[in-house]
């Protein structure tokens, strides 16, 4: 994945690039989050995991400072969010999309590269400049997604938040995906991505964080998980069964 | 935000059934509407009743008109039927038979005469309109009008042309008919030559300085046409029509049609657009990524009332241009009318946005706004004296805080001068811009 040379400076430094404490969270009465604490370090990847309707995209976008919590606090800054439905309008084309975006977060001071050397930029990195004519309603869907991400990148975000990024993704998209997640990465960017996709946390993250009915409930690496299974009396083998005897374990 | 805006002209730009329809739409009705128009003009009946003695000549200053002339006039532009009495022609308007009744009153000659008198009385004819059809005596007040207005000018000009005659008299002097008898009458401008002639003459004293007086009298009335001053009053508008139905200032037919048309057109286009097209921010889920620090909320509200009021200005305009060509639209009065369209598109504009901000999907957005603005624009129609006095005030409170009645009066207001005064509803149409662009802030929050 040479193919993705981000200008970046790589961040120094130790103590977490964004965190989140006792962060609660309730729609109509119902309580989304239940005083949640969670952090990235600078360079970490964190995969969230759980339960549909858990609280994780309602986690990434307090973090990501687009909802606002109940109560507790998030503190960090640089964060950029990738939300779990491609936001970007359809009748336009790829390009017309990213110079949008390009435009309005040179005009929001949150970038100060030019909008159009921008879009070449990531046109490049998303590997779409064939298409860039092409209306992104009449994308497949992982292409959708990779514009998606692409915009959430422009930026240059020292935390990038990304909600289930690999959705409908085919194997080959999703490696490269990550090939250029990864590559951020390795230029000092904070990784935090939710998937239901046990495997990929594993072979990405360097921690997970499991939250299930509005709180964490486990946070630690994959092999960490295992054992706690096993200790347990739970069974052994992949991630996704001790993932879910863990849960079943703790009721969910 | 001139990029938010800009986006959304490329969104409409690629959607090309909307854009067919904002460009035909207002061409399409301009054609309809426009036909109809020029169609309608010679389906009025109008009930006649003269009861003035036939063929009374109505002499003065040596100019004649006839009774039956004026009638002539009357009848040039609809069709007249003849009713035999007053009852008669009020029932034929009440069977909807005629749309309207002229009443020519036994006095009217005597009175039309006295305009040549130093006792001038205001001639009057009765006009009756059925008053529960809104639309039809709107027509009827606008054929009448025209009618009264070419009596009017016939009879202004054989008055002045006696009134002339009568002050060229007084100045020059000459031969007067009189009941048969020729008087000479001396003119002041000969008086006063005869008098100044005669002053130097005179030894000085009392007797002189009462010449000189009458001298200076002489002078200055000569200077004065005020002398003629009722007559000159009268002949600006001899014959004054009594309404039975009178409606509040309303405009004529042909500027209140132009007007329910454009407000309509620039009604549907600008609520359907904004609230659709903010409602797809939500649907595109493009709204989150847009207020995740790029832009503000505000901003975003802003853009979208930009764009209806651009979008509605250009509609309305091309289908005002369309209406243009089939019936007479004052172009000297651009800058009142322009302004209607501009202030009528934002109010209807931030409508829309409430509407879209509360509906959040475009479809539901779409359908509410067609079952919203529908009946209220419809309601907003209905005329005052058809209903009672409790739901009168219901349909009032509604069209008040919607913007269709208050953006028909500003155009109307605006294309023509006798319409209704345009900055009430032009400050009318500003506080619910503001009003509603505070509703869909409001509802943006939780959008
Ligand atoms: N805008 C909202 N209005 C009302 N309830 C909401 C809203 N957003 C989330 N919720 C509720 O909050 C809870 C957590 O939702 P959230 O979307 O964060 O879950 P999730 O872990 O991302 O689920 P999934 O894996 O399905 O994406 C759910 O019960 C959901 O119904
Ligand atoms: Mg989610």
């Amino acid at each position: 994945m040479g193919r993705f040379n981000l200008v970046q400076t790589p961040l120094t430094g130790t103590g977490p690039a964004l965190a989140a404490r006792g962060v609660s969270k309730s729609f109509d009465g119902r309580k989304a989050l239940r005083g949640v604490d969670f952090e990235v370090g600078t360079g970490e990847v964190v995969a969230l995991i759980g339960p549909n309707g858990a609280g994780k995209t309602t986690l990434l976008s307090i973090l990501a400072g687009i909802a606002e919590p109940d109560s507790g606090e998030v503190t960090g800054n640089g964060v950029a969010w990738v939300p779990q439905q491609a936001a970007l309008y359809r009748r336009l084309g790829v390009r017309e999309n990213l110079l949008l975006f390009a435009r309005l977060q040179h005009d929001a001071g949150q970038t100060g590269e030019a909008p159009e050397q921008m879009v070449t930029r990531m046109l490049e990195l998303t590997g779409l400049g064939d298409r860039a004519g092409d209306q992104v309603g009449t994308l497949s869907g992982g292409n959708q997604q990779r514009v998606n991400i692409a915009i959430g990148l422009m930026a240059g975000p020292s935390v990038l938040l990304l909600d289930e990024p690999s959705v409908g993704l085919d194997p080959a998209q999703r490696e490269r995906l990550w090939g250029f997640v990864l590559g951020l990465v390795g230029e000092g960017t904070a990784v935090a991505f939710s998937t239901h996709d046990i495997q990929e946390a594993e072979r990405y993250a360097e921690r997970i964080v499991v939250v299930a009915e509005g709180e964490g409930i486990f946070s630690g690496t994959a092999d960490a998980l295992r054992q706690a299974v096993e200790v347990e009396g739970g069974p052994a083998g992949d991630l996704e069964t001790s993932f879910l005897a863990y849960l079943r374990g703790r009721g969910h | 935000m001139r990029w938010l805006l800009l986006k959304d002209l490329q969104i409409l730009k690629r959607s090309p059934l909307q854009l067919t329809l904002l460009i035909l739409y207002p061409i399409v009705i301009a054609l309809l509407v426009g036909f109809a128009m020029t169609r309608d003009q010679d389906q009025t009946k109008v009930a006649l009743y003269n009861a003035m003695p036939a063929g009374e000549p109505l002499g003065f200053g040596g100019e004649e008109v006839d009774g039956n002339e004026i009638r002539d006039q009357l009848c040039g532009r609809v069709d007249c039927v003849e009713a035999d009495s007053t009852a008669d022609a009020k029932k034929m308007v009440e069977s909807g038979e005629a749309t309207a009744a002229v009443i020519v009153p036994e006095d009217l000659g005597d009175k039309i005469r006295s305009l040549a008198s130093l006792n001038p009385e205001s001639p009057e004819i009765q006009i009756i309109v059925n008053g529960s059809d809104a639309v039809e005596s709107r027509v009827t007040d606008d054929r009448i009008e025209a009618m009264l207005g070419e009596a009017n000018l016939l009879l202004a000009k054989r008055l002045s042309e006696g009134a002339k005659e009568y002050l060229d008299l007084i100045l020059q002097g000459g031969e007067f008919d009189l009941l048969g008898q020729q008087i000479e009458v001396l003119g002041l401008k000969r008086s006063e030559q005869i008098l100044k002639q005669i002053e130097p003459k005179l030894p000085p004293g009392t007797d002189r300085e009462q010449l000189g007086r009458a001298v200076r009298f002489a002078h200055l009335a000569t200077d004065n046409l005020d002398l003629a001053g009722p007559l000159l009053t009268a002949i600006t508008e001899p014959i004054k029509a009594e309404k039975v139905e009178v409606g509040d200032d309303a405009p004529s037919l042909d500027t209140f049609a132009i007007g329910v048309t454009v407000a309509f057109a620039l009604m549907f286009v600008t609520v359907l657009l904004v609230a659709g097209s903010l409602a797809l921010e939500k649907e595109e889920n493009a709204f989150t990524r847009l207020t995740a620090g790029l832009v503000s909320r505000g901003q975003i509200l802003v853009s979208k009332v930009g764009l209806g009021t651009v979008v509605g200005f250009v509609v309305a305009l091309i289908l005002l241009t369309g209406l243009g060509l089939f019936v007479g639209i004052e172009w000297g009065r651009a800058p009142y009318w322009l302004l209607a369209l501009i202030f009528g598109a934002a109010a209807f504009s931030a409508g829309g946005a409430a509407l879209g901000a509360a509906a959040r999907e475009v479809r539901a957005a779409t359908l509410a706004a067609v079952m919203i603005c529908l009946p209220v624009a419809l309601l907003s129609l209905v005329p005052d004296d058809a209903v009672g006095p409790v739901i009168e005030t219901a349909i009032n409170l509604v069209s008040a805080i919607f913007p269709f009645r208050p953006t028909l009066d500003a155009i109307t207001g605006g294309l023509e001068i006798s319409g209704p005064t345009l900055w009430l509803p032009l400050l009318h149409l500003v506080i619910l811009t503001a009003a509603y662009g505070a509703l869909a802030r409001l509802a943006l929050r939780r959008f």
